[in-house]
């Protein structure tokens, strides 16, 4: 039976977490801690709190699915906790869900912590019962204390380690309350202080029998390493994806075994003789295992109070009515960009004015040491002030509208988009859950083509990667918002903020009809095939921890954006400097280039100077107005920054109308991502054409709407 | 009180139902049952999305929100008079 042994080299707990993580491990030192739980139950929380913000991620092998690793000392012990992505079950129907279960079974953790919602205890004990069946080390964290009292849900903790057999340990860990003991049980399990008998899950006659049958000769197979008897049920049940992760991580072909193979037939007939078949299975497996969440949750758990009458359900019955559903949607999106809009003017002139002073103090350095014209020209007009012009424009509604989407975020609305919208991304033959990677889409296009791995079905994630660019991100909102506000609200006096909000929702409301009408065009050329299955879970609203979305998005997000401006706007500003300043043939070079796209331009209602710009944002688009604005001012050096009409005059001056304004708007909707974006595409998708097929589409879509409009205008003479 | 077996689409909003039979096949099946929906299960209707579809339900502590396709596959009983 040797060659069926499985190597204790393979199966160590540093081995695999040091094969995700490439990292240093020592597996005498590491207590390698696995951390499981449905999502939504705040496990996140758990682990930032547990280990502090030394985090690192890793991809595991040859799969999209990303897993985070902290370490944290407790009573003088080093542990290294794994984050395993959310999971509603083991029994592997995701992705995901297989890293969880491989990890668990494979990565031989000293213990899995089990995070579990105390609001909807009855379904994550469905996942605590499934990890028990597979490992006796585990502790089960009850989160979510303080809002399940809220709600007036009382659980007995003790009794319910009592039933289950494990440790268990109540939290609240938004506040860090019962952490502390976390760790103790924790260190209690792993050092054998605590001595687990975890519940048996007993199956009905048939299935029991079928079981019994084949278990010694798994046992003999495999040896202790892994829970033989789940090994048996996996193995009845036929679970491929779980038989090949057998072969992969342990070196184990269970069926190659003769014995095994025959002794597998048989229980497999047996169990067919009564007319249990695969699905059968399946079902009388979970349904057992639901039927004892049920059972235990009904000894543990007890509710004074009515479900139908927390302040979730009064909230949602006005947020997805139909009466107010989408309005609300709207308005809540509308006050959030007036925030931005209005709430920036002052950071930015702020900012401006310390630019421009400092400005002065340079050039006057530069002179001091004799520096030559060109070189205060290309550092201090190229470089500094499309630097500064991107800071001190862009950064301030940037800054604020990100904490404000992300407290919507932790708020818990986006399900509720998500749930508004769905019927229209059906219509689209598209994932419901689109809506939401749409909704990361508005914060960072990147991000939400990451996001759209929440999508099973590899076509319509396809359809949520291509589309995602749609949405204008947090680099764009800057150049709608400034033209808006410059354009379309002009005369508007006091209003401005108001009108320039309402037309930026506009714009926006657009980027959602166009997502959903090219959702649908693909869903019936490159990408056929109907909308497959989904289920949305609408978590209750939670209360944002405003401290922690303040510095997340300061410190990931106006930071990121700090450095992003320096490394793309520093060189672009250079490159065009040197463009308006280099003479070919009695021309500078900007001009020849803008000349020669300027005919193709002029059709979709731009300039060669736009459209040059947004071929040079490539690298991020914050830089397209600034460049913009480069080009025009005399000798390639950008204004001084004193004022939204002062741009309004260069515009003005170079032969901008509204309709410009609106086409550049549109086509800064639509166009190609900017090349972090594409990055991520080709990694998302792992293939060269779609990322050229997602660089195509929004273009030529931007190409079409601007070329209807600006024509349109022409023949009715609107301009 | 009379025992109405329906697909569970057509539960109106505010009823509470049983699960009889679940006949939806493969991957859809299995997610349903991750989510606690078998045999004897109790749902709700809770609320409707403004166009009519999807349908939000009560399950097992839960809500979760079904497109009108899915739920159709789900046989229930009505447990209490239906409005």
């Amino acid at each position: 039976m040797m060659e069926h042994m499985i190597s204790p080299g393979n199966l160590t707990g540093s081995g695999l977490a040091g094969r995700i993580f490439q990292t240093q491990m020592d597996p005498t030192d590491d207590i390698v801690i696995a951390l499981v739980g449905n999502p939504n139950t705040g496990k996140s929380t758990v682990f930032n709190s547990l280990t502090g913000l030394k985090q690192h991620t890793g991809n595991w092998p040859g799969k999209t699915v990303t897993t985070a690793f902290g370490r944290f000392v407790h009573s003088g012990k080093n542990f290294f906790l794994v984050d395993l992505p959310g999971s509603y079950s083991l029994l592997a129907n995701s992705p995901e869900e297989e890293v969880a279960r491989d990890f668990i079974c494979f990565g031989d953790p000293r213990a899995a912590v089990i995070i579990t919602d105390a609001t909807c205890l009855e379904r994550n004990l469905n996942l605590v019962l499934q990890v028990l069946e597979m490992t006796r080390q585990a502790v089960v964290c009850v989160n979510l204390m303080d809002e399940a009292k809220r709600n007036h849900i009382d659980i007995r903790l003790e009794k319910l380690s009592r039933i289950l057999g494990v440790p268990v340990v109540g939290t609240s860990a938004s506040n860090g309350q019962g952490l502390a003991e976390l760790k103790d049980a924790i260190d209690d399990l792993v050092s054998g202080r605590f001595i687990p008998k975890p519940i048996r899950i007993r199956y009905d006659a048939a299935i029991e029998a079928a079981v019994s049958m084949i278990e010694p000769y798994i046992k003999k197979a495999t040896g202790n390493q892994i829970n033989s008897r789940w090994l048996a049920l996996r193995i009845l049940e036929g679970d491929d994806s779980f038989i090949a992760a057998l072969h992969e991580y342990a070196g184990v072909d269970l069926l190659d075994a003769e014995e095994v193979r025959y002794k597998v037939e048989q229980a497999r007939e047996k169990l067919q003789q009564q007319q249990i078949y695969r699905d059968d299975l399946r079902d009388r497996i979970v349904s057992t295992i639901v039927g004892m969440a049920e059972e235990i949750s009904r000894e543990v758990l007890r509710y004074d109070g009515d479900w139908r009458k927390r302040i979730d359900r009064k909230i949602d019955d006005v947020l997805t009515s139909r009466l107010f559903g989408i309005p609300a949607m709207l308005l809540l999106l509308g006050v959030a960009l007036w925030i931005s809009i209005a709430g920036a003017n002052y950071p930015s002139q702020i900012l401006a004015d310390a630019f421009f002073w400092l400005e002065n103090q340079l050039t006057h350095l530069f002179t001091l040491a004799g520096a030559p014209n060109w070189l205060l020209g290309m550092l201090v007009e190229g470089v500094y002030r499309t630097l500064a012009w991107v800071v001190s424009v862009m950064l301030p509604p940037m800054a604020i509208f990100f904490p404000l989407f992300t407290l919507l975020e932790d708020l818990g609305y986006l399900p509720r988009v998500a749930f508004n919208l769905d019927y229209f991304f059906k219509k689209a033959h598209a994932h419901g859950k689109q809506a939401l990677t749409m909704c990361m889409g508005l914060g960072c296009n990147a991000a939400g083509v990451t996001a759209c791995r929440i999508i099973d079905s590899p076509r319509e994630r396809l359809i949520g990667i291509i589309t995602n660019n749609y949405i204008p991100c947090n680099g764009r909102f800057p150049v709608l918002i400034t033209l808006s506000t410059v354009f379309i609200a002009g005369g508007a006096g006091g209003m401005r903020p108001v009108l320039a909000a309402v037309m930026v929702l506009g714009l926006i409301t657009l980027s959602v009809v166009i997502t959903l009408v090219v959702s649908r065009i693909l869903s019936c050329t490159v990408l056929k095939g109907l909308p497959s299955s989904f289920s949305l879970e609408l978590p209750p609203y939670r209360i944002p921890q405003i401290g922690r979305v303040l510095i997340r998005s300061i410190l990931d997000r106006t930071l990121f954006v700090l450095a992003r401006a320096v490394m793309v706007a520093a060189p672009a500003g250079l490159v065009i400097w040197l463009m308006a300043n280099v003479s070919v043939y009695g021309n500078t070079l900007l001009n020849h280039c803008a000349g020669f796209i300027d005919p193709f331009a002029r059709v979709i209602g731009l300039d060669g100077y736009i459209l040059l710009a947004f071929l040079l944002g490539l690298p991020a688009n914050e830089i397209v107005i600034p460049v913009v604005i480069m080009s025009y001012m005399s000798g390639g050096a950008l204004l001084d920054l004193d004022s939204m009409d002062a741009l309004h005059q260069v515009l003005k001056g170079h032969g901008w109308t509204w309709l410009t304004a609106l086409c550049t708007m549109l086509f800064s909707l639509n166009h190609f991502p900017c090349g972090t974006t594409l990055l991520t595409i080709r990694k998302e998708t792992g293939s060269w054409k779609w990322t050229l097929i997602s660089f195509i589409v929004p273009t030529v879509t931007g190409i079409l709407i601007c070329f209807i409009v600006a024509q349109g205008a022409r023949i009715f003479g609107l301009v | 009180m009379h025992r109405l077996s329906i697909p569970l689409n057509l539960l109106p909003i505010g009823c509470a139902a049983r699960v009889k039979q679940i006949k939806a096949k493969g991957n859809t099946r299995r997610r349903m049952l991750d989510l606690g929906l078998v045999a004897g299960t109790e749902v709700e209707a809770v609320l409707r999305s403004p166009s009519g579809d999807p349908t939000a339900y009560y399950i097992r502590g839960a809500i979760i929100a079904l497109r009108s396709e899915e739920a159709s596959n789900i046989l229930v009983e009505t447990t209490g008079e239906l409005r």
